[in-house]
């Protein structure tokens, strides 16, 4: 009983640090968009403590943008909550992808894991798969450490965002030298980097037309679908 | 001002936002999936962060309008090379920082 090779009962220490190692890009890129949706809510009538509770609740950063504008415009609270859910629609495609990593995992942790799934967590997260020598207990670190950054991040947006001057030293690029990054790990053949630029494209002209955020999901499920059809052709012919 | 329409508008945002996050995930992790649908998901995040991030380099914030002479865009170039030379996640967030930062200084 002294070799335990079980990676069950390897240090939390351990998993915290990789987690940590993994998340500080998240957490840079969310501190200065939680600063400033913390300011915008403020600007709309929230207090701190009300801006806290939405960034645990909610933890959608897009959402809860539009949620605070629409509280100031006075919206009805059901079309607040019809937008926040077709802002996020997109997750549901991320989730899906997600799960082809997580065969072992019980139920209780999946639930406990989909709470932090957002486009940084899902995006990192799905880049440590693939690479090996990840888990569901890092993957859980990541998110968790994302969480925290975003939540502590929109309340000091709340208590005094203002005194920070905005594009300090470019920290507002952050997240997308990130997505620029993942997405290169992503193009790991010609069939990946066909997907990635015409599903760019077409998200750029869907943006130009369509309101909302819609064309995020619309644009990769059509590439994707398309790719995988002109696959199958190619295989037949 | 914790109003109690306040706290069911938060509870009821955060439903919403979760099932769509957790019913894959409770749903397709224990089934078997089709080839064809393994291929599909395979295709999804190169899809998705190509659909999240082009559009935000390319385009202005409301009302949208296309430009290459974004500072987003042309910093997305040397910061895009850097990643696809060293495959550092950390030293492209640092140089797309950095330019990013530099950009502002010139234009």
């Amino acid at each position: 009983m002294i070799i335990i090779s079980n990676k069950d009962q390897e240090p939390i220490g351990r998993a915290l640090k990789d987690g940590a190692l993994a998340a500080w890009p998240i957490c840079l890129g969310y501190l200065p968009v939680g600063l400033a949706f913390g300011v915008l809510a403020q600007k709309a009538g929230l207090h701190p403590f009300e801006i806290g509770m939405m960034s645990l609740f909610v933890f959608a950063g897009s959402s809860q943008f539009i949620a605070v504008s629409l509280l100031a415009a006075g919206a009805a609270p059901i079309a607040i909550i019809m937008t926040a859910f077709t802002v996020n629609l997109r997750h549901f495609l991320m989730s899906s992808s997600l799960a082809m990593y997580m065969g072992q995992t019980s139920k209780k942790l999946l639930s406990l894991f989909a709470y932090g799934v957002t486009d940084e967590s899902f995006a990192v997260n799905l880049f440590r798969f693939r690479q090996g020598g990840w888990d569901v207990k890092r993957a859980l670190m990541v998110n968790h450490i994302a969480n925290l950054a975003w939540v502590a991040s929109t309340l000091m947006g709340g208590y005094g965002g203002k005194l920070i001057p905005e594009r300090a030293l470019g920290i507002d690029y952050a997240l997308n030298a990130m997505f620029i990054c993942l997405l290169v790990f992503q193009l790991r053949g010609k069939k990946y980097v066909i997907t990635a630029v015409l599903s760019g494209g077409l998200a750029v002209m869907l943006a130009l037309v369509l309101p909302g955020n819609s064309y995020i999901v619309l644009a990769s499920i059509l590439a994707a679908t398309l790719v995988v059809c002109l696959d199958r052709k190619g295989f037949q012919s | 001002m914790l109003e109690r329409d306040y706290i069911i508008l938060v509870f009821a945002m955060g439903i919403v936002t979760y099932v769509p996050r957790w019913a894959p995930l409770y749903l397709l992790t224990s089934r078997r999936l089709s080839e064809g649908m393994i291929e599909w998901l395979d295709l999804i995040p190169a899809a998705i962060l190509s659909a999240l991030l082009l559009p935000a380099l390319l385009l202005s914030a409301e009302p949208r309008q296309m430009s290459l002479l974004r500072p987003e865009l042309l910093v997305a170039v040397p910061t895009f090379l850097f990643a696809l030379k060293t495959k550092s996640l950390g030293g492209t967030v640092v140089v797309g920082m950095m330019l990013y930062w530099l950009a502002g200084r010139i234009f």
